[in-house]
């Protein structure tokens, strides 16, 4: 791919979601072009993280739920993720893990007409919680499991 | 130029749901080679997914997602025939777009 | 003392005899949500990723030669691939050796489309982006075309019957450092290595599901692994020298067990941890 078209490719794209994650709230202030939230992913709590995404203190939630998430990973390379929010007005999904070097594994901006239920796979360090945040009308909401991390034996 | 996505988008009532696969190497910057040296992190840092000009999702990713990446989520609307496109942009700038019909 | 860990303590006890690797089946809940991660990593295999390169490569001439491998006769014609891995390894009158997959590719690559052996194994098992293996993403195409079809090894043919015979002998031949022999980790029911349940390879099903979900993509490498990388890790494993790929003493070891599959269906590429 030609150089201005990866450009326009990446700006056209960067639009769209610096937009969305702007109106979010998921952006830092005064990001202009930066569309990757650069200290979100270098936080090693949950308060730093939501603080960078510029949130306040989360409020446990039965509401999200886990899905397709087991208890046990064979190997923390490959963790699979399922979270649905049940949380009206569902804005943002992230997932962090507590004892990774940094917190955050992603952060999914759920537009209106999209389904707060996503699912992906994630790198876990060790046996440790994952954190379901949820951003809801303006406000945090959070749950959490433990995934025991394995590291298999010799075959299979 | 990285290798292709494979996308797969079903309709499923008034939904579409939308299962990708993509290659790339996510590298987290915490590795050493047989040298000792660290490898440097390469990981895709943004996502979009778009029907018919509409972001139906946005997600900013870090290194902690897995190798050659999988997604899977639904959004309300789209019919047989549409098309869904995806792209991601690493931390190179490098990026990658693709295109899958509704089926 | 909790049940999984006293049933560990007594396997390791058990164990003893083998050095202290080899222990008892895992504590039922603790495979139940093993099985439960296995089940959820189904949904997305990245194994695809392979395959669609996979074919793009059998389909595109290359080699000095500039041929394609619609030449290459897997055993069921010039160029076709559905059901093939199901009949292999078999006899190939043109090589005049049997050969399974890999090593058919091989001299498909080497006598038709004009690569030196060096050239053709220069990276057989991947390692990243930067160092592909050819072998395996044609491997996961190729494969990927025998999904569903029952296994079925020519064991009849007099040549795969006498890989087959040597592959059973190696199977239970004793050797390496440690005196190991495959069926050391893979003779008995209920065996593991850490979290690892061991398949007894010595029964039918043992043996059908172990063979039917290789290739598949290994999690813990980030790589579409083949069945030859399978059993040259072993041979790392039980400290024995190195399986050379292609070799003899790897078709009859694959000959052996894909044989000992036969009659179940092939589910490949599948995706493991």
């Amino acid at each position: 791919m030609d150089h201005d078209r990866r450009e326009a490719l990446r700006r056209g794209g960067a639009v769209s979601l610096l937009t969305l994650v702007a109106a979010a709230g998921w952006l830092p202030r005064g990001a202009a072009a930066e569309t990757w939230n650069k200290d979100a992913f270098a936080t090693h709590s949950l308060d730093e993280t939501i603080k960078a995404l510029g949130g306040g203190a989360p409020v446990p939630s039965q509401d999200i739920v886990f899905f397709s998430t087991p208890d046990i990973a064979e190997n923390g390379a490959v963790v699979p993720i399922g979270i649905t929010s049940n949380v009206p007005k569902t804005e943002a999904v992230a997932i962090l893990v507590e004892k990774n070097p940094n917190m955050l594994a992603a952060v999914f901006d759920v537009p209106a007409g999209t389904e707060p239920s996503l699912s992906t796979r994630i790198k876990m360090a060790q046996t440790s919680h994952v954190y379901a945040l949820v951003k809801a009308d303006g406000k945090y909401y959070v749950n959490s499991k433990e995934i025991k991390v394995t590291l298999g034996g010799c075959g299979g | 130029m990285a290798d292709p996505m494979k996308i797969r988008a079903n309709a499923v009532g008034d939904s579409t749901e939308v299962k990708v696969l993509m290659s790339h190497e996510m590298e987290t910057g915490q590795r050493k080679d047989a040298q000792g040296k660290v490898i440097p992190a390469w990981f895709i840092q943004n996502v979009h997914v778009t029907h018919n000009d509409k972001v139906v999702l946005a997600a900013q990713w870090g290194t902690a997602v897995s190798k050659n990446p999988f997604m899977s989520f639904k959004f309300k609307g789209g019919a047989k025939g549409d098309k869904v496109k995806i792209t991601w942009v690493d931390n190179h700038n490098d990026t990658r777009t693709d295109e899958a019909t509704i089926a | 003392m909790p049940r999984t860990i006293r049933r560990i303590v007594a396997g390791i006890a058990a164990a003893a005899v083998f050095g202290g690797v080899v222990a008892t089946a895992l504590a039922d809940s603790t495979a139940d949500e093993i099985a439960k991660y296995r089940d959820a990593l189904q949904d997305g295999n990245p194994a695809e990723l392979w395959e669609a390169r996979g074919e793009d490569m059998w389909k595109t001439p290359r080699g000095p030669k500039h041929v394609s491998f619609a030449s290459c006769d897997l055993g069921l014609g010039a160029g076709v691939v559905k059901g093939a891995y199901a009949q292999l390894p078999r006899y190939f009158a043109d090589a005049g050796r049997v050969m399974d997959l890999e090593t058919r590719l091989l001299w498909c690559m080497t006598e038709q489309q004009g690569y030196t052996r060096a050239d053709a194994t220069k990276n057989v098992f991947g390692n990243g982006s930067a160092k592909r293996s050819d072998f395996e993403a044609l491997a996961a195409y190729v494969t990927s075309q025998s999904q569903g079809v029952k296994m079925n090894v020519p064991l009849d043919e007099p040549h795969v019957h006498e890989m087959y015979a040597l592959g059973e002998k190696m199977f239970f031949y004793r050797g390496g450092t440690h005196d190991f022999a495959c069926a050391t980790c893979h003779g008995e029911d209920g065996k593991r290595i850490r979290l690892q349940d061991l398949p007894n390879l010595t029964k039918v099903e043992g043996a059908q599901k172990a063979y039917t979900t290789w290739p598949a993509y290994r999690v813990s490498q980030g790589e579409l692994r083949t069945f030859q990388w399978r059993l040259n890790d072993c041979f790392r494993q039980q400290r024995f020298p190195e399986l050379v790929f292609g070799s003899d003493a790897s078709i009859a070891l694959t000959a052996y067990l894909a044989g000992r599959a036969n009659g179940a269906e092939f589910q490949g590429p599948a995706i493991k941890r």
